[in-house]
């Protein structure tokens, strides 16, 4: 599904700043794998998710997704094939549009956006069935500014709006450490209910170690740009927290 | 001071209120440009100040060159052709600002800044020199100061402003709408959602500066003639008229404020802007202090949300209230 083959990234190469962010990364997702990304600051996690996601070009290296290449595409071309929710609630929604507005700009991502109107009675009956899939009680405010909604609550609406539209990938950059632990829980059941029932691909980075070990069929651990330990099935779910920080120490 | 009630005729005043009226309307036009790009887009473009003139200057060209032709229905046309142009003159100014911004990465003030001041230049050379009037004599207008016509303009304003207004809230309302409404809000968001947030730019300051051009183009003819230098400051007129009507609108309606009223209340901004300007004209306020007027006007309407803010949560306040009371809790120990 996702092949990741030898990418290179450097943030401002030549200057006093330079940062070696991702040093000949290679990984490879089956279909259907889930896998939690750990590491500590500036390790490279959300750096990779951003290589995926195409925020920008990776300085050298491959990355493909159902054996094409998408590594010259840009941002809005990769759109299509990936879902992403992001850390900060206030990213991933656009706050002054109503929900329905925003689910509707979700259901169009890699179609073309012409002169129909923007959101279909036949769409509106859609979404109202779809967000009643959370239990959010979203469904009885559907012309509500998103703006309004809290952080969970958007949240689980960026889940909504990333997985609408079955993508390729599911790309989760920390989409729970913003919210408070009681929410945090609620949104992460959210995402493994839609993870299974869409057999999606999926990569969530996450600082909690907890999550990363109980979420997901593989975990990998990066440090100063590597990958330098991967765990999966049986050896992932026995995994502790106390090893995980043992391996953090090294 | 006495003398100074006594020379002030109300009359004169009664009489620029139809002008006042089709002005406010064409700057109208003008400003649901502005608001396309401010407002939506999130976008401070001043181009405006220069594709304004480029409208009027396109206009007046247009009908000397249909005047010119030996065609009776060129000449008949040429007014309405005229605008038509000056829309399309204003779709060029910008996209050049949208390039810039999207393919050089300027900022947006600063690409605005660029194409405004290289179409002064560029006005010259479509006029040929700095003013060029119409001889009312020759071209029949639809769109006149002219007292005895004024109220066809006004109808014939009228009609233009609700085409352009029910366009704008269809347009912003279909797929393509929604994705430059999102790419103003969230631009992260909108390319994740697969949208083009720079073609969006470019598609929206291309239709922005057509509109502000053929309000240009309006103007030209309302006025009869058009100057390099009559899109001077245009954009901080625009953004009174939207402004204005937004506060108004909100005072008003409060919670039932529809897009669609938003739209209709930058026109009434406009419209209520030109007479207010009539009104302090005609108190004998110096013509020259207009523009400094203009701007504090707008200062103040942009501050007012601001302070309003403010004055509901400030520290200061609260220091002021947390003083008094520790004061008062002193006294009663």
């Amino acid at each position: 599904m996702l092949e990741v083959r030898n990418v290179c990234k450097t943030f401002n190469p030549g200057t006093i700043n330079e940062k070696v962010a991702l040093d000949h990364v290679s990984l490879t997702l089956e279909d259907g794998d889930f896998v939690t990304v750990i590491g500590g600051n500036g390790a490279g996690k959300s750096t990779i998710m951003n290589a995926v996601a195409g925020v920008w070009p990776v300085d050298s290296g491959q990355i493909l997704i159902d054996g094409t290449d998408i590594s010259g595409l840009c941002e809005h071309q990769r759109a299509p094939f990936l879902g992403r929710v992001f850390q900060d609630p206030m990213t991933g929604t656009a706050a002054d549009m109503q929900i329905v507005e925003n689910l509707a700009l979700a259901g169009r991502r890699g179609k073309k956006r012409g002169l129909r109107w923007g959101v279909t009675k036949k769409e509106y009956e859609e979404y109202r069935e779809l967000l009643r899939t959370l239990d959010l009680g979203l469904e009885d405010r559907m012309t509500s500014k998103v703006g309004l909604l809290s952080g969970g609550q958007r949240q689980a609406l960026t889940l909504l709006m990333a997985t609408m539209q079955k993508p390729k990938m599911l790309l989760l950059d920390e989409h729970t450490a913003a919210l408070d632990p009681k929410t945090a829980a609620k949104v992460l059941e959210a995402t493994d209910k839609i993870v299974a029932a869409s057999h999606l691909t999926t990569m969530m980075v996450t600082h909690n170690m907890k999550d990363a070990i109980k979420h997901g069929n593989r975990l990998i651990m990066m440090q100063d740009g590597h990958i330098v330990f991967e765990a999966r099935g049986e050896e992932k779910q026995n995994l502790k927290v106390s090893d995980l920080m043992e391996k953090f120490e090294l | 001071m006495l003398a100074y009630f006594a020379s002030l005729d109300p009359g004169a005043l009664f009489v620029t209120f139809p002008g006042g009226i089709a002005q406010g309307m064409i700057w109208g036009v003008m400003a649901l440009g502005v608001f396309l790009t401010f407002k939506m887009l999130n976008f401070a473009d001043l181009t405006v100040d220069g594709s304004f003139a480029t409208g009027g200057a396109v206009a007046v060209m247009v009908i000397f060159a249909c005047q010119n032709s030996k065609s009776g229905f060129l000449q008949a046309v040429g007014p309405e052709l005229g605008l038509v142009l000056a829309f399309f003159a204003g779709v060029l100014c910008g996209l050049v600002t949208g390039f810039l911004h999207t393919l050089l990465g300027i900022p947006d003030i600063l690409a605005g800044i660029l194409t405004q001041i290289s179409l002064y230049s560029i006005n010259l050379h479509i006029m040929g020199k700095a003013n060029q009037a119409i001889n009312p004599n020759e071209v029949k207008l639809r769109i006149t100061s002219n007292i005895q016509h004024i109220y066809w303009t006004i109808l014939f304003v009228v009609i233009i402003d609700a085409v352009i207004v029910c366009l704008l809230y269809w347009y912003l309302g279909t797929e393509q709408g929604s994705a430059i409404r999102a790419t103003g809000i969230n631009p992260n968001m909108s390319r994740a959602q697969g949208i083009n947030t720079g073609n969006m730019k470019v598609i929206t300051l291309a239709l922005s500066n057509g509109m502000v051009a053929m309000a240009g183009g309006m103007i030209c003819q309302f006025q009869g003639f058009a100057d390099v230098n009559m899109g001077r400051g245009a954009i901080v007129v625009g953004l009174a008229a939207v402004i204005i009507g937004e506060v108004l609108g909100l005072a008003i309606l409060g919670k039932h404020m529809n897009f669609m009223l938003r739209l209709t209340f930058v026109v009434i901004g406009g419209i209520l802007y030109y007479l207010v300007y009539n009104f302090v004209i005609w108190l004998k306020f110096p013509a020259n202090d207009m523009k400094l007027l203009t701007a504090i006007v707008v200062a103040i309407f942009l501050a007012v949300p601001y302070l309003q803010d403010k004055r509901k949560s400030s520290f200061r306040s609260l220091a002021k209230k947390n003083k008094t009371a520790n004061r008062e809790g002193g006294k009663a120990c």
